[in-house]
């Protein structure tokens, strides 16, 4: 861009010797007016070169942080288009609640910027409830979903019907010290309860790498446990808020409650459970008091990482296994969590065939294969994971893939948010927990707060 | 006489109206003027400020969801009566309320000490030593905050590994997990940042108090502590009343030290944070709204006590003489 030299005119001003400099202070003063209007003209110039002359509409994704990979398929895409349309990147905020909070607020003012969007599967109904989504062209459904996960598609329909497109599907892994369980004698190629790895814990005195914190893996956890029982947590998540039900006080629910307490009661999460995120947990799965943790598979590439650096023991991933998501009873497969982010297209964006299009171009099958190398992020297209990259990078794509397939969504329902907080507020921390009482006052509090009896 | 007189009560009436008359016309022109100037202020400021409040007062009365346009009910009262009959809410005011006493209380013990060390510096360390003491206030509240998370954080914090050999504290101490830690540390967190602010007023107002009642008093032989009771107290009162006012207002809306270390778990949740999570966390606006026009009214009634109860006249002082001394 020449012209941005242009209003740099002073520059030769600056220099000469200090009496030219006094002399011509005057001159400089009479110039001065002159020389601002050069510059708002040049400044014109400069703005209508870079904006005026390009006619290619311009898309905005609002991405949630990766670890650059939607940036990478943003610039794919727009070359790819040819002038169709560019797409250009929003960063949304760190964790997904709060990616909610900025999202609804954005459509509910009817902000036409919302061209892509990474959503949280979870979040979906709640925008897709009141019309604040573009509706999928039909040819655009069948083409992004033709080989998607069935875990990952149950996560993008809202009432029976497809409201956005899938792009990257994730779920939970159980992941243990193979010197532990060696030592335990369990033979990791036959399912394991709860009860079974929280009995190793204990009996070697090592710690369960598992998430604590009063945060949304509370409700990741809770529902996994409830759901690998083959039930869910809410009765009939179509239901009006005021007739929403819940199954917390059941048996499967004091069943689940009871996993906690014990963790909790008998310290098996370590003594910073309370605080324990996914990364915190991985991080104590790393030292010498780890034993078993349940996590995304982020941490594979995690560990990988720091033993090259040096942080952690260089032979520590050799002592890494991996298996499915630990069984509430033996005879019942687990429903391992589902997470991960779908797309989806304001209801005011300007350009929602564009968009739409954009997406194809986003979550094509060799897209999210790359995208799960670089980003760590699994794929939901069951052909993406046939790619040698996923193969040979992620030897445990396999477990993942059929994880996927097991995997149960969280409570779909435009009240999602408030039956998580419930739950976080209701199951920290984990000591607190009583399975006969905390899963009757969540279901109570879920009920009292959906009609509008209390606050949260 | 009765004439003469009569005519000059009417000539000193008709004197008396022209200065009015006079008067008047250039108050007129005055006020005018000063509309004018302050005018656009003035709107700027009903527009930022009361219109919100009026907005807000507004949607306190319905049923309002963000993620629910078409399902605006109004309720009249209703949010207000779910409120006050709701657990959480006063045990959210109660911490509001327990951190402002504990912040305020020593914070004023400490600033008051620092200004004491400022004032009687030398004065080549004055400059110094308030640029010292101003650092924290000068550091971002939520920066602060996140050193302060970092510091006592369980997995990547060094006092549990600093101060082992306190009794209470060791490596498996979560400062928070439990309340009585958590706020511990969110209070000190506070006071340390917001020490300096209450120091600077309080140096303020030592400057003010004249150095020759210090000297009678040193002639007539007080104590230290006696000067400190009956001279320099009672002439900085004005001094310790805005400050306290001002930080029990702004202990009262604390929120970023809370929001950053425990997000209100451990039952640290205080008032602002309440309806900020639910008005932005659950999008209920009519809620939201309600808890906000109810933090409004706390803070008015703050100001409202400090100024009743304590004599603060913040547009002309403070009557120092405790209120025996004769009208302003």
């Amino acid at each position: 861009m020449p012209e941005t030299s242009m209003p740099g005119g002073p520059a030769g001003a600056a220099g000469g010797s200090r009496e030219g400099r006094a002399a011509s202070s005057r001159q400089h003063l009479r110039a001065r007016p002159v020389r601002a209007a050069a510059v708002v003209l040049a400044g014109g110039l400069v703005l209508s070169a870079c904006g005026g002359g390009d006619d290619t509409p311009l898309l905005t994704w609002y991405i949630n942080p990766d670890d650059g990979g939607q940036e990478a398929l943003a610039q794919q895409c727009s070359e790819e288009a040819d002038g169709a349309y560019r797409i250009q990147t929003s960063l949304l905020p760190n964790d997904a609640p709060s990616q909610r909070e900025q999202l609804a607020r954005r459509l509910a003012a009817g902000d036409t910027s919302l061209d892509i969007m990474s959503l949280d599967p979870p979040f979906i109904p709640e925008l897709a409830e009141p019309g604040f989504l573009a509706p999928i062209p039909e040819g655009v459904a069948e083409r992004t979903t033709s080989d998607t996960l069935e875990g990952a598609l149950a996560g993008a329909m809202w009432h029976d019907e497809l409201v956005t497109v899938p792009f990257w599907a994730n779920t939970q892994l159980l992941w243990y010290r193979e010197s532990v369980v060696e030592e335990a004698g369990l033979d990791m190629d036959e399912p394991v309860t709860w009860d079974q790895i929280m009995d190793v814990a204990e009996e070697q005195d090592k710690h369960l790498s598992v998430q604590g914190i009063r945060a949304e893996s509370m409700t990741v956890w809770l529902n996994a446990l409830v759901e690998s029982q083959d039930v869910s947590i809410l009765v009939d998540p179509s239901a009006a808020s005021e007739e929403l039900e819940t199954n917390l006080d059941s048996e499967a629910g004091r069943a689940a409650a009871e996993v906690l307490h014990r963790i909790g009661s008998e310290g098996l999460g370590g003594p910073g459970i309370a605080s324990m995120d996914e990364n915190q947990s991985m991080l104590l799965f790393q030292r010498d008091e780890g034993s078993f943790m349940l996590n995304w598979p982020f941490v594979w590439a995690a560990t990988n990482a720091a033993a090259e650096e040096g942080t952690v023991d260089a032979d520590l991933p050799d002592d890494i296994g991996w298996a499915q998501y630990p069984r509430m009873d033996a005879d019942t497969p687990s429903a391992p969590p589902l997470g991960g982010i779908n797309l989806g297209v304001g209801a005011e964006s300007e350009h929602p065939e564009l968009a739409y299009e954009a997406i194809e171009c986003i979550v094509a099958p060799e897209n999210q294969a790359e995208y799960f190398v670089t980003n760590g992020n699994p794929p939901s297209s069951e052909a993406a994971f046939d790619d040698a990259r996923v193969e040979e990078d992620y030897p445990m794509a396999d477990e993942i893939r059929e994880a996927l397939d097991n995997a149960a969504p969280r409570p779909q329902t435009p009240y999602y948010n408030e039956i998580s907080t419930t739950i976080q507020l209701n199951y920290t921390p984990l000591s607190g927990v009583d399975p006969e009482r905390t899963p009757a006052e969540a279901d109570t509090t879920v009920g009292e707060v959906l009609r509008g009896e209390r606050l949260l | 006489m009765t004439t003469t007189a009569d005519d000059s009560r009417r000539a000193r009436r008709r004197a008396t109206d022209q200065r009015r008359a006079v008067r008047s016309d250039r108050s007129r022109a005055e006020a005018r003027l000063g509309w004018l100037l302050a005018g656009p202020a003035f709107v700027i400021m009903l527009a930022v400020t009361a219109y919100p409040i009026a907005q807000a007062v507004f949607d306190s009365m319905f049923a309002f969801r963000l993620t629910a346009p078409d399902e605006r009910d109004f309720v009249f009262l209703s949010n207000y009566t779910t409120i006050f009959t709701d657990g959480v809410f006063w045990s959210a005011l109660g911490v509001t309320v327990l951190v402002t006493i504990v912040t305020v209380a020593v914070e004023l013990v400490l600033g008051f000490a620092l200004a004491l060390v400022m004032h009687r510096a030398l004065k080549r360390l004055r400059g110094l030593l308030r640029t010292a003491i101003l650092v924290p206030y000068g550091i971002i509240t939520v920066v602060s905050a996140f050193a302060w998370y970092y510091m006592f954080d369980i997995n990547s914090g060094f006092v549990n590994s600093w101060f082992g050999w306190v009794p209470g504290i060791g490596a498996e101490l979560d400062w928070f997990a439990d309340f009585g830690t958590a706020i511990t540390v969110i209070m000190a967190s506070e006071i340390w940042k917001t020490t300096p602010f209450i120091a600077l007023l309080l140096l303020a107002g030592l400057a003010q108090v004249p150095e020759e009642l210090l000297e009678a008093s040193r002639v007539d032989g007080a104590t230290w502590w006696q000067q400190m009771r009956r001279v320099v107290i009672p002439n900085m009162k004005a001094a310790i009343m805005v400050a306290v006012l001002f930080r029990a207002l702004d202990a009262f809306r604390i929120f970023d030290n809370v929001f950053i270390m425990t997000g209100g778990d451990a039952d640290t949740e205080v008032l602002s944070l309440l309806a900020y999570r639910t008005s932005i966390g659950r999008l209920e606006i009519g809620l939201g709204s309600a808890i906000s026009v109810v933090l409004f009214l706390c803070v008015l009634l703050i100001c409202f006590i400090a100024i009743k109860f304590f004599k603060v006249d913040l547009a002309s002082g403070t009557d120092a003489s405790g209120g025996k001394g004769g009208k302003k």
